[in-house]
């Protein structure tokens, strides 16, 4: 319920987490691979063993670099650890190797689509690099087990400034910056595997009678699917005006609470009801040495950027003349995008490339688990057997069997399409036969046609479709309707 | 039998004797004096007797050996090895076994080393007089109502009382060079970044550094030229091509000549008489082989203690967070829950100056604190640098006491923590300022107590140190002296 003269704006800003896709963690050697049983990718040094001491993984930085310069960051030139303390089972060394007060990035921003086409620039506040920390697991009988696997990998936090006003626009911020990793390859953001983690920072802002009420700002931890966090962002809304109206409370220092999201049941639940007075007393790594960012550092990884996939998916639109929705799911992955472009520069018709890639590709490369680019089809054999498409030489549907072939086995489109038989019949005089069959069999149709009539353009149909049929299908049918159309203006005595 | 590093590995070596007599004749000697002094906290007999025999096989095997070969050495038990428990004198790590063996370890079991023992300490290394071990008490062999000086207190006792021929220790605020001053030894701590702290139980890790306890200046720069060296586990190592490992050994009977020494009047009248006598005495040896004396002002001296104990206690208590009874370790068996893992296992098994050190770095990273205390403290230790920075323009190197007296009485400061505190005036500075430095025996005081003096020069110029110290040492015949007990 809304008082009658209430309005208000939600007021969101995230924070996220992302694994990077390196080979091994943050400060030792071990490997990142997930799914492993517990505690076999560990070592002295992530077990937070006495002695150890960690060492940089530069191509984490790398990466956070890479990553921060696509948000359009201020590239800290150097940066430095900072240790966050706080005690937890699955923090072996009960301190967190983070970076405080030299965050790799800095005032950036991200663009986002709006549902009405245009963009809206989030403005990103920190991107910093940290440590994992491992696992719980409470349901170890009794006792509480953990798993330190993930001790130690490598963590980009990401907090954007409060600049989202809608659970969908919070989506799209999530769904872009994933889409960002997954171009730039620094992440896989997979979220099945947990490899994104976002902490809503919520609140509103009420008009009333020409005031404004900002509500208590609430913080939903550990969501992990962008279902869940527009979801928790709705509840929230909602939960906090109505709260509002009960009790009237508003913002003020240190009456920030935390919440966690049940998934089943849809709902904020309250974990920590005022921000305790937490002290991470960070102070300086002194196990590390401050990073240099050198220019020539810096100019190696901008080498690696990439244009970025919503200005790609704008200059699909723009260039190839596609739709949103197409332009979108080209983007979606780099390798598709590239295949895509690739495939253009040899000159193929693009909305008939993009049905290709979008429909059967995506589909085949989806059920073998594989980026478009792994399929056995190249640019250069869809180019060709588009252009096939439209000379007429095969039909649209011969054409993405012989792609599906392709695809998984390999091979030349010709070549397939000899096999196969499926080279469309352009023999005039066959058709004609044809056509004159179907006219003579089918006289109520060929009489709608003639006289004009409501059912024409039906009716029309209907002969062009038998006569592909008495074909078998391997015919071209722009050649059917040329001749079929001859054959009717005859009856209706033009010329 | 001479006990030197440097005698030992060349008889070993040669042949002429074997590496398993010689552990044998240590073991005798263990036996004889460790119930008085007790020294080690575990021996490592059985490893000891097959490394030596290894070494003993190659020998007659003609094949080549290591510059430690066969040589019995002692190992202070913050320095993580495989073999026996790696315990920091600390009921947490009583019964903890390192998986790894730390970096100088490798190093001295590659140079063909015996490693006889590990060695007593100040639990986690804090403290100067070894009385805060919660396992076992060290007392000095030249007077075992006296302390041996601390952390290293274990190792400097083994030493000065030849149960082995060298040791390892670490030196946070002078935890080599107090005790081997105490023990009349040469402890050596070299530049931060100079020997890799891969597997040195951290205490404060920005002012950690492993270096020699040594009967000779000679078996200080052997056992420097192995554990010296560029480690990648360790960030804070140096690289060479920054500062090249020279052979340390090679120009030590070289005098330095036109040696100029910076001296900080100011500083001496703090000492005990006998000590300020003692180091005129030293400064005259020198100045005899043609030294000059430099007069210097080392104006924020005075503020080390109280920096070093911001800076190592901060560090210190994120460094020992770790020890919680949740993966290794102690665990209480009282805790209710998860909490009382932490707080119940840390109460029953750190002891009262660790957990002093813990509290008092906690408060100084508090939010609101920081600045006040750890911020200022780094702002010191700056200006601390700046001074050696200073001196050394004027000077080739340093000389101090290494401690205001000598080796006190077992149980004299253990009620009063600043008193203990104070005893490290002289060489805690060293540490904030990561320079290189020696505690060189110099005399014995009234109750024959030993004295040393200490040499302090430029960052990685421990060549240098080593061949000034060596001037002196040809000189005299104080490390010759040994304890009553030793003899
Ligand atoms: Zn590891």
């Amino acid at each position: 319920m809304m008082k009658m003269s209430d309005s208000y704006t939600i007021v969101v800003g995230l924070e996220i987490h992302i694994h990077l896709a390196t080979r091994s963690k943050m400060f030792c050697s071990c490997e990142l691979v997930y799914g492993q049983p517990p505690n076999t990718r560990v070592c002295p040094v992530c077990l937070g063993m006495p002695g150890t001491l960690p060492v940089m993984n530069k191509t984490a930085v790398e990466y956070a670099v890479l990553t921060a310069m696509a948000l359009r960051c201020q590239i800290a030139p150097l940066t430095k650890w900072d240790r966050k303390s706080y005690y937890y089972p699955d923090l072996p060394k009960n301190y967190q190797i983070s970076q405080y007060d030299l965050p790799i990035g800095s005032s950036g921003y991200i663009e986002i689509s709006q549902e009405d086409g245009g963009t809206k620039k989030i403005r990103i506040r920190r991107a910093h690099l940290e440590e994992d920390a491992g696992k719980n697991i409470h349901d170890a009988g009794g006792y509480t087990a953990v798993d330190l696997n993930r001790a130690g990998a490598p963590l980009l936090e990401i907090v954007t400034e409060p600049d989202m006003n809608s659970p969908v626009e919070v989506r799209a911020l999530a769904e872009e910056l994933r889409r960002i990793v997954r171009f730039l390859g620094v992440s896989e953001g997979d979220m099945q595997k947990g490899h994104m983690r976002f902490e809503p920072n919520i609140n509103l802002h009420i008009q009333r009678n020409g005031q404004v009420f900002k509500t208590p700002i609430t913080e939903v931890k550990n969501l992990n699917s962008f279902r869940a966090l527009e979801r928790s962002i709705a509840y929230e809304a909602r939960r906090q005006y109505e709260e509002f109206l009960e009790i009237g409370r508003t913002l003020q220092m240190g009456n920030k609470k935390t919440f966690g999201w049940d998934d089943e049941q849809e709902i904020t639940v309250l974990q920590r009801e005022k921000e305790e007075a937490h002290d991470y007393r960070y102070f300086p790594e002194p196990d590390l040495v401050p990073v240099r960012l050198t220019p020539e550092w810096l100019a190696e990884i901008e080498s690696r950027l990439c244009e970025l996939p919503l200005a790609m998916e704008r200059r699909f639109q723009r260039e190839y003349g596609l739709s949103r929705y197409d332009a979108g799911v080209l983007t979606a992955e780099r390798a598709t995008a590239e295949f895509f472009e690739q495939t253009m520069r040899l000159g193929a018709e693009p909305k008939r490339v993009c049905n290709f890639l979008t429909q059967a590709g995506l589909k085949i490369a989806n059920e073998l688990s594989v980026p478009i680019d792994r399929l056995r089809i190249t640019p250069e054999t869809l180019a060709k057997l588009a252009q096939m498409v439209e000379s007429g030489l095969v039909s649209t549907t011969a054409a993405n069997l012989v792609f599906e072939q392709i695809a998984r086995e390999g091979g030349e489109p010709e070549v397939i399409v000899r096999e196969k038989n499926l080279l469309q019949s352009s023999d005039g005089g066959q058709i004609e036969v044809l056509a004159e069959a179907v006219i003579a069999e089918q006289p109520q149709a060929v009489r709608d046609v003639v006289e004009e009539n409501k059912k024409a353009k039906k009716a029309l149909g209907f002969l062009m479709g038998q006569i592909i049929q008495k074909a078998g299908g391997q015919v071209n049918p722009k050649l059917v309707s040329q001749i079929l159309q001859q054959k009717l203006n005859a009856l209706k005595g033009k010329p | 039998m001479e006990w030197t590093v440097r005698a030992l590995q060349e008889q070993i070596s040669a042949g002429q004797i074997r590496s398993e007599e010689v552990v044998k004749a240590f073991f005798e000697r263990i036996d004889k004096i460790e119930p008085q002094v007790g020294a080690f906290l575990t021996l490592l007999k059985e490893t000891a007797y097959e490394q030596a025999r290894s070494v003993d096989e190659k020998i007659a095997a003609g094949q080549p050996v290591g510059p430690l070969a066969g040589v019995p050495l002692a190992i202070k038990d913050n320095l993580c090895m495989t073999v026996g428990p790696t315990t920091c004198a600390s009921k947490m790590l009583e019964h903890f076994y390192s998986p790894y063996n730390a970096h100088v370890v490798e190093n001295l079991k590659a140079a063909d080393a015996v490693i006889v023992g590990k060695t007593n300490m100040d639990e986690f290394a804090m403290g100067s007089s070894t009385e805060n071990s919660g396992l076992k008490r060290t007392c000095n062999p030249w007077n075992t109502s006296r302390v041996p000086g601390g952390s290293s207190g274990g190792s400097a006792a083994a030493v000065a009382a030849r149960m082995c021929a060298a040791a390892l220790g670490s030196d946070t605020g002078g935890s080599i060079r107090q005790p081997a001053g105490f023990c009349g030894v040469v402890g050596l701590k070299p530049t931060y970044g100079r020997v890799s702290r891969y597997g040195l139980v951290a205490y404060g890790s920005s002012l950690d550094q492993i270096g020699p306890i040594t009967q000779t200046v000679e078996d200080s720069a052997i056992l420097l030229n192995v554990i010296a060296g560029y480690d990648s586990r360790d960030s804070t190592c140096v690289s060479e091509d920054i500062a090249p490992v020279p052979d340390y050994t090679a120009d030590l009977e070289q005098p330095f000549e036109g040696l100029r020494i910076a001296v900080v009047e100011s500083l001496l009248e703090g000492a005990q008489i006998e000590v300020q006598q003692v180091i005129a005495e030293v400064l005259k040896i020198y100045e005899a082989q043609g030294a000059q004396l430099v007069p210097i002002q080392m104006p924020h001296f005075d503020y080390a203690i109280s920096a070093y104990y911001v800076i190592a206690t901060a560090e210190a208590s994120s460094n020992l967070a770790r020890y919680d009874g949740v993966h290794y370790g102690y665990r209480s068996s009282r805790a209710q829950d998860y909490i009382e893992v932490y707080s119940k296992s840390r109460d029953e098994a750190l002891g009262p100056e660790v957990k002093r050190r813990i509290m008092l770095g906690t408060f100084a990273l508090s939010s609101g604190y920081y600045d006040a205390y750890y911020l200022k403290a780094l702002k010191v230790r700056n200006l601390i640098r700046e001074d050696f920075t200073r001196a050394f323009e004027q000077a080739d190197c340093l000389m101090l006491p290494v401690s205001p007296t000598t080796a006190f009485r077992l149980g004299e400061k253990t009620a009063d923590p600043l008193q203990m505190y104070l005893a490290d005036i002289y060489t805690i500075a060293v540490n904030l300022a990561g320079v290189p430095a020696a505690s060189i025996p110099c005399g014995l005081d009234r109750s024959r107590l030993p004295i040393g003096f200490q040499i302090v020069t430029a960052p990685f110029t421990e060549q240098t140190l080593l061949r000034i110290a060596r001037m002196y040492e040809r000189c005299t015949c104080w490390h010759q002296q040994l304890p009553e007990i030793a003899q």
